[in-house]
């Protein structure tokens, strides 16, 4: 359950504070919701991976797809990732799951020190 | 000791969102922000413009006076309808904004110098800096500035381009970062507003690509190594071919300005064979920014109406220099292309009548040889004694370095373009000052704004009369039954070979005396062969009595006329023929030549085999032809095996002869001078000889062209369109085109006719229009090059003003309706 409502208010957090934020501002409230649920830190580190990687995968692919991968075919090239959108959506989705994670995993050796 | 895993696991997450918040140097270049770059809310999956996008919107302003609607119709283009014509200003901002706002701006930040701001001093091998310091030098910016006093002096102009600019500034004003133009992402920055000296900029930077070629440098270099003789049969005034823009045999009056040489001018400035180290001018624009315009009367046309016709050949890029629009005002009602960058609309049409251009070619640009007294530069010898120069202090911010300043000394005859702190490349360590007619205060803006309104051809002839630089051939037609072409612009008047090399600043009697007066700049209308052209040929025959200094291709102009003469009963698809035409003129005069003076008899068989392509090649420039693109090599190599060893005598740039100096010259004379090899110097070649060396080479090259499978004129030629900064994925390559420089369809490799337009004026305007492009700015949409292959395939849109009342009728086929209104 703590699993489950970590990842929605990560994923909710993680999407809503970049809307009026810089870019990584997720890190900031991935971080957050590890503090406010604590977790095993591998538990933690995978809830705000797995929030992040989802969210940014599924939001890329929805945009790709809307978009018939017009532009995602020229930033491909661009990055050295192809010709197709695939490697692009996966690596955006791989940067955000993983600043997300570490923002968590930090989080969760937060909370170890407040109980020592 | 749990405090370790936190700091280890803070510091790594911080140290990751670190690197991919900076730009990484990779290579010569830089990555954007990755993190943010990558950002589904910030990065360029924003610019991923969803398919089915409708561009509604409904705006308030303070700035507005009324109300203005505006419908994008299926092809994204804008149709504004409104109460006030300033008001239509207003939303062309806007719209040119919307769409169009990186490339306003990088366009306005090369013409004032200030890439390095973006690219850093360096990036990608190209010295931006240099470049920078290169148009401030030339006096972009203070060129600019006059030009913006002549415009907002003028009521006219004024509110137009105040209007203008605030539309655009409410555009940029609520941009969020992650709508940004997906060039600032990459490159990392942000755009400012706009203001009226952009627009002044944006013209001045038309000026520069139009009236900013010149080879002052290199003619002063070739001045030095041939005699007088020499040098006037290599760089002859007029052609044999030449058919001017006003025809041949004219009756000139005394000119009304008379123009005097400088006393001692033969020895001083026409002295030639006397080596002197003079250098290259640096970024030029391209020589063939030229373009073809014709209109034909009611005589010969099958409707009994006047059809007009333009393509301006210009560098063809993404995002397209042009944006497409219909602007309908109480005032007038007006369908075209316009510059993103300034307001109305510049090539088009509107009830009456229709207008377009072609540039004049003239040299407009000279340089004087300048004395400082000392490292100060604050004063300069001329006329017998020093005077004091004001210095210019421009700055220059660079990306990730210190700002640099350029002081510019500014003499009498404009700014100092080169000295010992912006030394020539090959360092003499002399001074040049430059003298440019795109200097002088004027206010092009007020042509184009007048045209939109034209009725008749008096309001045609009082819109042009004023425009000043880039001169250009301006066209024009009426429903009315009127043609007319006039070569506008303000022409200083020369005297022989005045500003063809670099001149003595010292003197004063150098200067140019004057400009050439109005009425000498002749107007062409409804003449009896009942069509009027041009096509960057000479305006008039070389019996013109001011000196037409500067570069003018023959042929296309040559073809045009030909064809409008014998033709009859036009329509409006037989104008799109001319346009799209890949009749290579030039070759049909020179392929007899090349053939006369090959001895077929001893070529071996892979020569024998491009011989025959040659001989059976039926003289089009299509994609699939393979005997264009042997004519071409074979005549390259000819340039070449007749001129290198003359152009070799000295390191420095000399110019190439015209390809009408050497075809006009073996058509004459089979004696020809310049075909004895002078680095022989037992044997003197004829040209015979020398067509032997061509034939080799050529069948090297052939050959090796053909071994790579790009033996045909369109792999040969391989033309593009590429985005402003030269990004493959986000350019058009390898395009599948024929054409060249000698067609009417001037489609070169990067370069050609950047808007094809044939309007028939009928009582319903017919007309139809095309550019390599799309109304879209971002790569990221569908209209970015949608335009592109109707383009290419030769096939045009149809173009039509609408009234607004169908347009509403229409608007669930639309893509979209915005709403403008007072606040």
């Amino acid at each position: 359950m703590k699993f489950t409502i970590g990842l929605f208010l990560t994923a909710l957090l993680g999407f809503a504070a970049p809307l009026y934020l810089p870019w990584w501002s997720f890190a900031v409230t991935s971080f957050g919701v590890a503090l406010l649920i604590p977790q095993p830190p591998g538990k933690s580190f995978l809830v705000g991976f797995c929030a992040l990687f989802v969210l940014w995968g599924m939001h890329t692919f929805l945009i790709d797809t809307m978009n018939a991968h017009i532009l995602s075919e020229k930033i491909a090239p661009l990055l050295h990732l192809g010709n197709s959108g695939f490697l692009l959506i996966l690596v955006t989705a791989l940067i955000g799951g993983l600043i997300s994670g570490l923002a968590a995993l930090s989080g969760a050796y937060a909370t170890r020190l407040k109980k020592a | 000791m749990r405090i370790i895993p936190f700091i280890l696991t803070a510091l790594l997450t911080a140290g990751l969102i670190v690197v991919l918040d900076i730009q990484l140097q990779i290579g010569g270049s830089k990555t954007p922000r990755l993190g943010n770059f990558l950002s589904p809310q910030k990065g360029f999956w924003q610019n991923a413009e969803p398919i089915e996008t409708q561009f509604n919107l409904n705006l308030t302003s303070d700035k507005l006076e009324g109300k203005v609607e505006v419908y994008m119709d299926e092809r994204m283009v804008p149709r504004v309808y409104a109460q006030k014509v300033n008001d239509a200003y207003f939303v062309q901002g806007y719209l040119h904004a919307k769409f169009r706002l990186w490339q306003m701006e990088i366009q306005t930040h090369a013409a004032s110098g200030r890439l390095s701001e973006i690219m850093g001093a360096k990036a990608n091998g190209v010295d931006f800096l240099r470049r920078d310091k290169q148009f401030r030098r030339l006096g972009m910016v203070y060129a600019a500035e006059k030009s913006l006093k002549a415009m907002e002096a003028d009521t006219l102009t004024k509110k137009a381009m105040d209007a203008y600019t605030a539309g655009v500034n409410m555009y940029i004003s609520n941009l969020a970062e992650g709508q940004y133009p997906l060039e600032y992402k990459l490159l990392n920055y942000k755009p400012e507003l706009w203001s009226n000296l952009k627009t002044a900029l944006f013209l001045k930077y038309m000026s520069f690509d139009l009236a900013g070629y010149e080879n002052d440098f290199e003619m002063t270099n070739a001045r030095g190594i041939f005699t007088k003789e020499q040098f006037e049969k290599l760089y002859p005034y007029g052609q044999d071919s030449l058919d001017p823009i006003i025809p041949r045999g004219a009756q000139f009056k005394e000119p009304g300005l008379a123009v005097k040489k400088p006393a001692g001018v033969d020895s001083v400035y026409l002295q030639f064979k006397e080596a002197k180290t003079i250098v290259d001018s640096l970024i030029k624009p391209d020589k063939s920014n030229g373009s073809n315009n014709w209109a034909v009367g009611g005589a010969k046309t099958q409707s009994s109406r006047p059809i007009l016709c333009n393509d301006p050949h210009l560098g063809l890029n993404l995002p397209s220099l042009w944006f497409e629009m219909q602007i309908s005002t109480p005032a007038y009602n007006a369908y075209g292309v316009s510059f993103p960058g300034s307001p109305s609309i510049i090539i088009g049409f509107n009830d009456n009548c229709a207008f377009g251009f072609t540039n004049a070619m003239r040299d407009v640009r000279d340089y004087y040889e300048i004395k400082f007294k000392d490292a100060s530069k604050k004063e300069y010898w001329f006329q017998g004694r020093w005077q004091p120069a004001t210095i210019r202090d421009e700055v220059i911010k660079i990306k990730g370095a210190v700002a640099d300043t350029e002081h510019i000394p500014m003499t009498v005859w404009g700014p100092t373009m080169y000295d010992a702190s912006f030394p020539d490349p090959s360092g003499t360590g002399k001074a040049y000052a430059c003298r440019w007619a795109a200097h002088d205060e004027s206010n092009e803006l007020r042509t184009f704004i007048l045209l939109n309104y034209s009725k008749n051809y008096y309001d045609y002839q009082n819109a042009i009369a004023t425009f000043s630089c880039p001169g250009q051939n301006m066209i024009f037609a009426c429903r009315t039954g009127d043609i007319a072409i006039r070569q506008q612009g303000s022409f200083p008047a020369k005297w022989r070979r005045q500003g063809d090399f670099v001149m003595p600043g010292e003197d004063s009697s150098y200067a140019w005396q004057g400009t050439i007066p109005e009425e000498d700049n002749i107007i062409m209308h409804n003449p009896p062969r009942d069509f009027v052209s041009s096509a960057n040929q000479l305006p008039y025959d070389t019996a013109y009595p001011y000196y037409l200094g500067g570069s003018y291709p023959p042929y296309r102009g040559f073809i045009i006329n030909r064809e409008l003469d014998r033709m009859s009963g036009i329509t409006t698809d037989d104008m799109k023929a001319l346009q799209t035409s890949n009749y290579n003129i030039f070759a049909e005069m020179a392929r007899p030549v090349l053939l006369k003076y090959i001895d077929s008899t001893s070529l071996n068989t892979n020569a024998k085999k491009y011989y025959s392509l040659l001989q059976q090649w039926d003289l089009r420039n299509d994609a699939k032809s393979a005997g264009a693109t042997v004519f071409a090599v074979l005549w390259d190599e000819l340039m070449k095996a007749m001129y290198k060893d003359e152009l070799g005598q000295t390191k420095l740039p000399v110019p190439w002869p015209d390809e009408s100096t050497l075809l006009e010259s073996l058509l004459k004379d089979s004696s020809y001078e310049f075909a004895d090899d002078i680095t022989t110097k037992d044997k003197v070649e004829t040209v015979s000889d020398i067509m032997r060396i061509a034939m080799d080479s050529a069948t090297a090259k052939l050959a090796g062209l053909e071994m790579r499978d790009a033996l045909l004129w369109t792999k040969y030629k391989d033309s593009g369109i590429k985005h402003l900064l030269g990004l493959p994925s986000l350019s058009r390559l390898h395009l599948i085109s024929g054409g060249g420089e000698f067609s009417v369809n001037a489609f070169k490799q990067y370069h050609g006719p950047s808007w094809r337009m044939v309007v028939e004026l009928t009582n319903e305007v017919n007309a139809y229009g095309v550019y390599p492009g799309g109304q879209s700015g971002n790569p990221g949409s569908r209209y970015y090059d949608d335009f592109v292959d109707t383009w290419l395939a030769g096939k045009y849109f149809k173009l039509q003003l609408m009234p607004e009342e169908l347009m509403k009728q229409q608007l669930k086929d639309l893509k979209g309706h915005m709403t403008f209104s007072k606040s």
